[in-house]
């Protein structure tokens, strides 16, 4: 098995609130990230996928494919976007780093044709970033 | 959904590789520069991963507030801008990036309980990282 990496970045606003909490309960819970005209963040984001080295390519995954599947399924809905107000998902959930990993994963997973993927990572700043493995 | 988060602290602090057990040579040999004995220090840079099933409320696999809270209180008010020779879990044990590793590990371990504690990973330079998960058995003489 081996693993590769490709790493992209995205520009995008988003704010946490929750409308089942209290106005005063949303400001305590995420504090400045409450602001409801949002902030911005300079996302990377690390697709790892996974499988077995294809004899005659030598690739574990055609990396032009990958990357098309990244930009069409992931860039292009978040760069330079307003999370909460214009990506679907984000609609009904709070945009954190959490979910931005899960997104990225059930966006990604279904159209990577020839390999499996194996870790989702997103730097919200270079000192926070989350991984998500498609655990339940 | 469960989900792994990682957080990035830094913080300077001096040190000493020597071992009362070993000779002046054995020292020398195994330390080399780091056994200066006036020491020497480095920036280092702490990750802290926690998991958990991410909350439907929040969002979040733990609040960073609170993670933060606990790891400047506990972890960089206890190690920054000190000698960390003179520090009681160093008295015995060599304050090797190892060592640090497992020491922050237990602090985050048994004081921190919003998340579960994945590991400790730190770079002591640019070019060396070292990592514990908390497996016991790799603990010796401690």
């Amino acid at each position: 098995m081996v693993y590769l990496t490709r790493k992209a970045e995205f520009a995008a606003s988003h704010y946490y609130h929750n409308p089942a909490f209290s106005a005063e309960e949303n400001a305590r819970l995420f504090g400045k990230c409450n602001n409801q005209n949002g902030h911005g963040h300079n996302y990377t984001v690390e697709v790892t996928v996974k499988g077995v080295v294809d004899p005659k390519s030598g690739f574990v995954v055609d990396l032009k494919q990958l990357k098309e599947v990244m930009n069409r399924e992931v860039l292009d809905a978040f760069d330079h976007r307003f999370l909460n107000k214009e990506v679907p998902e984000f609609l009904r959930q709070i945009p954190t780093t959490e979910n931005i990993a899960v997104a990225i994963w059930q966006r990604l997973a279904p159209k990577l044709k020839s390999a499996q993927l194996h870790r989702v990572r997103v730097y919200e700043t270079p000192d926070l970033f989350v991984d998500f493995y498609g655990e339940a | 959904m469960k989900a792994y988060l990682t957080r990035r602290y830094m913080f300077s602090a001096s040190h000493r590789l020597h071992s009362d057990e070993m000779s002046a040579e054995e020292n020398q040999a195994t330390y080399g520069k780091c056994n200066n004995p006036f020491g020497h220090g480095h920036n280092y840079s702490v990750e802290i991963t926690v998991s958990g099933p991410i909350d439907q409320q929040t969002g979040m696999v733990c609040n960073l507030v609170d993670l933060d809270e606990f790891v400047n209180e506990h972890v960089l008010e206890r190690y920054d801008h000190q000698n960390l020779n003179c520090l009681a879990e160093f008295a015995e044990a060599v304050p090797t990036t190892e060592n640090l590793c497992i020491s922050i590990h237990q602090i985050v371990k048994r004081g921190f309980s919003k998340a579960h504690l994945e590991k400790v990973r730190i770079e002591e330079t640019m070019l060396n990282s070292f990592e514990y998960a908390g497996e016991e058995s790799f603990i010796v003489g401690r």
